[in-house]
């Protein structure tokens, strides 16, 4: 039988694996859009997983929320990557580095 | 009537913002390509105005609406004038330097608008859905803001990472919204606070959950060591975008925080993220007076100044009572109008050859040079250095205040250590600018609106400012008391 220890299980090992994507690589910013991704899709598991175990609908109108948002997220992502990538030629992340201190 | 229609009747300001902004995006398109940027900046000030305007009539005490999703309350209709104000400076502001880049886009003041939108939602959150979608509301538009302008590659790469980590930092807050929801079975404040002071031990699940969630707000207000971005963003954004950043969304953000705490886990489990407070406001203080000591470039310098700046008003935030959240919002009010007339000094400043000033080593001589300028700007560095008759100092004493009377003695102490030695470098500023001799003649942008807001905030700083205390301080304790409903 499957639980919720189980969804929460994945959840964590996903939420995870998106923010080691996102500091461990250093070659392609598409790559961390993709893990940014994978968070959000861990935080809606953990949504549906607690809806279902509370026999609760507030959760999966939460994830519904977050599907949107998330949507329009990745659309401003992309464009500020295109107009990054007009300027500088690349998508690398090691190459972003105009400003530091 | 039908509910719907009664919140939205409450939820004034921020009816009047969206259908604001929606027109001010057909006012922009659809007027000629000369006049587009003037014509839309006036009308997101009237919109701003406007929506001002409708939290005077506002009933008194706790509103609830949508079901408790949103709030109208002194706490919220209190931080919505400081957002509103500084969201209008914000807008004029710009106007000369979107002007002269050349390009005139209008989407700037709509931008700005919809921002203001998602601040306003933030600071009448009641429930863990409205927080996230005001956030994220608050959040898209800055990202494109940082990358406004577009053809210069640190804007581009200020917008990349200010993306970036911006959208990690909602992804942590998520999962720990998603884990106090499961913990606690609900995701409005209120309830939560119910199920929290009726648990007899600790949940591990809902420490986790307000750890995440501590991480991803303290992004938001750019607290250490959630800080990295606010240098880059700052030096790399537009001016005038990064006056609006340091304003506006941390009053919000601050607020946003606040009302989470204090509302949502009140009782014993204030212990625990006190200890996390304590640990943010501590390092935010250091860090931000410590690295600041080392920067060449005058944004880097109030991207960490305003690091610093965080960190003393967390410290009214730490013992959360009626006294420290008080503090903490007369310390916001202040800060807004120091940081905001910093940022309109540095860019009414122009090199002779007119590129914007950069560097510290600009300012040399500014006194001989634009003596009423410097004067203005030696106000604000006084001010944000908390020396006594101006005042900086009081919302600095009102924090140090509330946080010995609820025993964080230490805490107080490394603040005050903290802010002695930010003074090096804001009194380092006014010695190059009153005593090394002018290396390059600055001239002035001369925008007189501009010129009007830094003789306003100057005047506000100044020891005359000390009349608005006593108001000023009535505000913010009613406004403070509406989080502790007797």
């Amino acid at each position: 039988m499957i639980g919720l220890t189980h969804y929460l299980a994945v959840s964590a090992a996903l939420f995870v694996l998106g923010v080691f994507g996102i500091f461990l690589n250093r070659r392609n910013i598409i790559i961390i859009l993709m893990s940014l991704e994978l968070i959000l899709l861990a935080v809606n598991i953990n949504l549906v997983a607690f809806s279902a175990f509370l026999h609760q609908v507030h959760g999966q109108i939460f994830a519904m929320f977050v599907l949107t948002v998330a949507a329009g997220e990745a659309a401003i992502g992309l464009a500020i990557l295109v107009i990054y990538f007009r300027g500088r030629g690349t998508v690398a992340v090691d190459q972003a580095d105009l400003m530091k201190g | 009537m039908h509910p719907i229609f009664t919140s939205i009747a409450i939820a004034g300001p921020e009816t009047v913002l969206t259908l604001g902004s929606l027109a001010a995006l057909m006012l922009g398109t659809f007027s000629g390509k000369g006049k587009a940027l003037t014509v839309t900046s006036l009308f997101a000030v009237a919109i701003l105005a406007l929506a001002g305007f409708t939290l005077l009539d506002a009933p008194a005490g706790i509103t609830r609406a949508f079901d408790g999703l949103y709030v109208a309350d002194d706490f919220s209709a209190f931080l919505k004038v400081i957002i509103l104000a500084a969201a209008a400076a914000s807008v004029l502001l710009a106007l000369p330097w979107l002007n002269e880049s050349g390009s005139g886009r209008f989407e700037y003041p709509v931008l700005l608008l919809l921002a203001t939108l998602g601040m306003t939602i933030m600071v009448s959150a009641n429930d863990l859905l409205t927080l996230y979608v005001g956030l994220e509301l608050a959040a898209l538009p800055s990202y494109v803001l940082a990358a406004f302008h577009r053809q210069d590659d640190r804007s581009a790469e200020a917008g990349l990472k200010y993306f970036v980590l911006g959208a990690l930092a909602s992804g942590i807050l998520l999962y720990g919204v998603t884990l106090i929801y499961g913990f606690s079975g609900s995701t409005q404040l209120d309830v939560i606070a119910g199920v929290v002071s009726g648990q007899t031990e600790r949940s591990i699940g809902l420490l986790f959950g307000i750890v995440f969630i501590l991480s991803g707000l303290a992004f938001k207000v750019s607290a250490v060591p959630f800080h990295m971005w606010t240098p880059d963003v700052y030096e790399g954004a537009p001016t005038p975008v990064a006056a609006f950043f340091s304003a506006a969304p941390k009053a919000a953000a601050l607020g946003l925080l606040a009302r989470v705490l204090v509302v949502a886990f009140p009782g014993k489990i204030a212990a625990d993220w006190q200890q996390i407070l304590i640990f943010i406001a501590i390092a935010s203080m250091v860090l931000g007076a410590v690295a600041a000591v080392a920067q060449t470039n005058i944004k880097r310098l109030l991207a960490y100044s305003s690091i610093a700046n965080i960190g003393f008003a967390l410290v009214g935030l730490t013992p959360g009572t009626p006294a420290g959240i008080s503090a903490l919002l007369f310390y916001v009010t202040v800060y807004v109008a120091m940081t905001l007339g910093s940022f309109l000094v540095v860019l009414q400043l122009r090199r002779p050859d007119g590129s914007p000033v950069e560097t510290m080593a600009d300012f040399a001589g500014l006194s001989k040079t634009q003596p009423k300028l410097a004067a203005a700007l030696a106000i604000f560095m006084f001010s944000l250095a908390g020396i006594p008759p101006l005042l900086g100092f009081w919302p600095k004493f009102a924090v140090f205040q509330a946080a010995i009377a609820s025993g964080l003695i230490a805490l107080a102490l490394i603040g005050f250590v903290a802010s002695v030695i930010a003074a090096f470098y804001y009194l380092r500023l006014i010695k190059i600018m009153y005593f090394d001799e002018p290396a390059v003649p600055l001239a002035t942008e001369g925008s007189a609106v501009n010129g009007a807001m830094i003789a306003a905030c100057a005047l506000f700083c100044s020891p005359i400012g000390m009349l608005a205390i006593s108001p000023l301080v009535a505000a913010t304790a009613r406004a403070a008391a509406a989080l502790f409903p007797a």
